[in-house]
């Protein structure tokens, strides 16, 4: 397996590396860098516990290759939190859309590609965004809570 | 000036402790820890379902370079498993092998590639046997015993008769009888099952980190297993993501890890993947119900007969306990005196089942409540009038002995019917379309705070927590309690935050670590709560005591008369009185650090009684109970089902966090909802089909609807201040109360689950017991 160099911008900073051609962006992340916060949680595009965002979209890092990032900004679940945590962390933390966290980071980095590009979602538009994600948990009631609490937070402080 | 007083969190929403970590990608899982030192296990497993070892071959993988150490059955003889009295299975198979996917060998590699490829090269031989893949093909008389101790493969054989049920039936207007299937179902927590076990040559200890929810357990099993002292074996559990019951045993994945690290020397990281991880399975079996009730015609329930079959998989596991609660939470729901229950846990050439939540109680609840709700039908009976005919009378001891000392549920009935619109709504909803009709069905369900004996019964207090301060004047709670996602540390700083009067800032937690912290029996059967919460309590009750006395050292008063207020401690007549950091100062002179302990024990009129064998079985500090009412849309022509909402009441003694209580009443709902609409194994010639998380349909968000949850607090005398248990009560109700709106919208009973499209139209052509008496014949499939 040849390797090659890779370069992205990783939550928010430059970043070069190393990887084999097939080498998954969630074993990059996870086994070469130690980002454990993206979590695996199936074989293989089954989840999105894995979702990361892609210039701002969320994608599956068990079925993107590293070589796909090139050039790309990546933001994964540990960049959100600047001093404190972000409005979606906070409203999964607040809201109570994490119990056992396994999900967690998947559905709060779908939640963040959500209301990057629609900061003001319908319930329906939640639960579409968050549709490829499962949660064994919550039932997902108050995870539809923790994304409309993040959304007004959002608007509150860009108001 | 603001007045100083406590800081009360109990009864309050409150954001878990844990919180942060967790939405912030900090929060440390096995598979997580850093592990670049440690070798790769990983497990070849069988690919036969029953057959006689002839020969493990490792000798073409003991060649591949980079491979350190492979185990084998040959490896360790010594069985393992949850109750002392069935210890059956071997954390590798020796020889027999009992089902696709057992673990054979396994190996510890410098990488996952050279693993993968040492897997590749062992080679299994057996002599196969006939496999049996549901219970009826494996009590057939001519049928292969898996076990020889377990002859036709009976694992537990339950008959009890308490009162007189023939002449209860007698005594009945109507006795109804009905046959009742469900399909075994999985956990499906979202972290895979995982270890690093390290072992340290040099001084000969062995450190766990496991996902497990019974560390207490996984150090019990393992120093059996690797033939160590338990004081040299250290178990630790990080972060854990679901359980669900399924970790409420030692897993194989644990012991073999531990096994290869002490063959190799040093550090294993074995993370098995989905399918392995369902494969392990110790989920709820596939059960037949044979279910019998007479009623008179004002809804009193004169007697039952209930006949249940347990497919329970190829080992024990908690098998003779799961057939127990099947037979004995027909009580302390509702009054009846005359049962008569035949139960068989049947050994299967499938995986082995566990104790998944509302263990043993859901599928015959779904059994119950439909036919109560049937029966209802039948004589012009509203639902909740059959329901409200049967209340018992708390407190009270059931006919099989069992201790009710609060009792909810008439207030869980009441809410739910008034919350759902149930009287002016049912039977006169409009059709949202063509060929699609909607109804409204109800059912109850109650669960126990944990077990009132212990599975392991040594004599000690069933919960020990400690309380440490030091200098800092921070207050640290040790506590074995392993927080799996449903909020227990969190209730132990609540608890304790409150007893002190402080905010819960000042308390931390430290937990499932067997070197620092005070032995805990595990999450399971909702015990934390009832049980660790008490601990808890009386922990700090202990610790309060040593800071009042140091308070009145000081301020020259009797301890009587000083007022705790939290961050201030002062004599009844001063104003000024002490900060907390100068009570903790005055305490700790002479003494130095402080460390105060608070037990908990169950007393022995909850032991449930001895009219039958195993009638321990059920026995608790305290039932919770539950009401549900479900509304579903039904089309008639595709079979389709779509659940709209669901009103819920839960009486769960008292929220000590109205938060984390709505969160486990909407998860218990919610998984009721996966099992009665989607979920299902399913196997081919013994081989798991639904193994991952597309064919394994737990449900999406897409798929679930608002659940409007109610809280009922019925202040039981011994709970946590009148605490029960709140992560399990509302789960069996689920079922049941959307087959009966099923049965309201389209007037066709669904016996079988779960409600899939096939199944649905089936019920209404009339076909559902031939599906089953198939299915019987079958055999294999």
């Amino acid at each position: 397996m040849s390797k090659h160099l890779v370069s992205f911008t990783l939550n928010g900073r430059p970043h070069d590396g190393v990887a084999p051609d097939n080498r998954l962006l969630l074993d990059y992340l996870r086994e070469t860098l130690g980002l454990t916060g993206t979590k695996t949680a199936c074989d293989g595009g089954e989840c999105g516990a894995c979702t990361v965002l892609v210039d701002d979209q969320p994608r599956l890092s068990c079925l993107t290759l590293v070589g796909q990032v090139e050039g790309k900004r990546v933001d994964t679940v540990e960049g959100l939190a600047g001093r404190g945590l972000s409005p979606v962390q906070e409203g999964f933390h607040q809201k109570l859309g994490a119990q056992c966290g396994g999900c967690t980071p998947g559905f709060v980095m779908a939640a963040e590609g959500l209301l990057r590009r629609n900061p003001d979602p319908s319930v329906d538009e939640i639960r579409d965004a968050l549709g490829s994600n499962i949660c064994r948990c919550t039932g997902y009631v108050k995870i539809i809570e923790a994304v409309q609490y993040a959304a007004e937070k959002m608007r509150e402080k860009a108001a | 000036m603001n007045e100083i007083k406590p800081v009360r969190s109990i009864g309050e929403y409150v954001p878990m402790v844990d919180g942060p970590e967790k939405v912030s990608g900090r929060a440390q899982y096995t598979a997580d820890i850093a592990a670049a030192d440690a070798l790769v296990g990983r497990i070849y497993r069988s690919p036969y379902a029953h057959g006689e070892i002839i020969k493990v071959d490792t000798s073409e993988a003991e060649k591949l370079p980079g491979v350190v150490a492979i185990v084998t059955g040959a490896d360790c003889d010594v069985t393992f498993g949850v109750l002392p009295i069935a210890y059956s299975e071997h954390p590798m198979a020796r020889d027999k092998v009992r089902y696709k996917g057992e673990p054979v060998a396994a190996v510890a590699a410098i990488d996952e590639a050279t693993a993968q490829e040492a897997i590749r090269r062992i080679k299994l031989t057996v002599n196969e046997l006939p496999a049996y893949f549901h219970a009826q093909d494996a009590l057939a008389e001519d049928a292969v015993d898996l076990h020889e101790n377990r002859p036709g493969n009976v694992e537990r054989d339950v008959f009890y008769e308490l009162g007189d049920v023939d002449e209860a039936f007698a005594d009945a207007d109507l006795v109804l009888e009905r046959d009742y299937f469900c399909p075994e179902v999985c956990q499906a927590q979202m972290e895979f099952h995982a270890a690093v076990a390290d072992y340290d040559p040099v001084r000969d200890r062995m450190t766990v980190h496991a996902s497990t929810q019974v560390p207490f357990y996984v150090h019990i099993q393992l120093a059996r297993v690797l033939g160590m002292s338990k004081s040299q074996i250290r178990v630790v559990k990080p972060f854990v993501a679901g359980g669900f019951g399924c970790r409420t045993e030692t897993l194989n994945v644990e012991l073999i890890s531990a096994l290869l690290a002490k063959k190799a020397g040093g550090k294993v990281r074995t993370v098995v993947n989905r399918e392995e991880t369902f494969i392990t399975h110790r989920g709820r079996p596939e059960t037949e119900i044979r279910l019998k009730m007479g009623m008179t015609k004002d809804g009193k329930i004169t007697g039952v007969e209930c006949e249940t079959y347990q497919r329970g998989g190829a080992h024990s596991g908690y098998g003779v306990v799961t057939i127990l609660y099947a037979g004995s939470m027909i009580y302390a729901i509702y009054d009846i005196a005359d049962v008569r229950y035949i139960g068989k846990r049947v050994l299967t050439n499938t995986p082995p089942c566990g104790a998944f939540r509302g263990h043993g109680t859901v599928n015959v609840r779904f059994a119950f409540e439909s036919l109560l709700d049937e029966m209802a039908g039948e004589l012009g009976l509203d639902p909740f009038a059959v329901r409200r005919a049967n209340y018992l009378h708390a407190p009270t001891f059931t006919e099989n002995d069992l201790m009710v000392n609060s009792y909810g549920l008439p207030e869980c009935l009441d809410w739910a019917e008034e919350a759902s619109g149930w009287k002016t709504r049912r039977g006169k909803m409009k059709s949202p379309g063509v060929g699609k009709k909607k109804g409204l069905g109800m059912a109850c369900s109650h669960y126990i705070s944990g077990a009132s004996k212990p599975v392991n019964w040594t004599g000690e207090p069933h919960a020990t927590v400690n309380i440490k301060l030091d200098h800092d004047g921070s207050v640290v709670v040790l506590s074995g309690a392993a927080e799996i996602g449903q909020g227990s540390s969190t209730i132990l700083v609540q608890t304790v935050a409150d007893v002190l009067g402080l905010d819960m800032a000042r308390v931390r937690i430290v937990t499932g670590d067997s070197e620092v912290t005070p032995k805990d029996n595990g999450s399971y059967s909702s015990r934390v709560t009832f049980m660790v919460g008490n601990a808890a309590i009386e922990a700090a009750q202990n610790l309060k005591r040593v800071l009042v006395e140091a308070a009145a050292r000081k301020l020259d008063a009797r301890p009587d008369d000083i007022d705790v207020l939290g961050e201030v401690y002062r004599a009844s007549s001063q104003d000024q009185g002490l900060t907390f950091d100068e009570v903790v100062a005055e305490a700790l002179k002479d003494t130095g650090t402080i460390t105060v302990k608070g037990n908990f024990n169950t007393i022995p009129e909850s032991w449930g009684g001895n009219k039958y064998r195993g009638a321990a079985i059920g026995g608790t500090m305290g039932y919770s109970y539950a009401a549900q009412v479900v509304e579903v849309t039904v089309d008639e022509e595709t079979g389709e089902v779509v659940v709209d909402k669901v009103w819920v009441a839960h009486d769960c003694g008292k929220a000590l966090n109205r938060l984390t209580v709505e969160g486990q009443i909407e998860g218990s709902v919610w998984m009721g909802m996966g099992q009665a609409m989607s979920e299902e194994t399913g196997y081919y010639e013994g081989l798991m089909m639904a193994n991952n998380l597309l064919d394994y349909r737990v449900p999406t968000i897409q798929d679930s609807p608002p659940i409007i949850s109610h809280i009922v607090e019925s202040n039981d005398p011994n709970g946590p201040y009148g605490a029960k248990e709140a992560g399990e009560g509302s789960l069996a109700g689920f079922l049941p109360a959307v087959a009966n709106a099923v049965a309201d919208a389209i007037g066709v009973r669904c016996l079988d689950l779960p409600l899939t499209p096939d199944r649905v139209l089936a019920a209404i052509e009339g076909k559902s017991k031939t599906m089953k008496a198939a299915r019987r014949r079958r055999g294999r499939g």
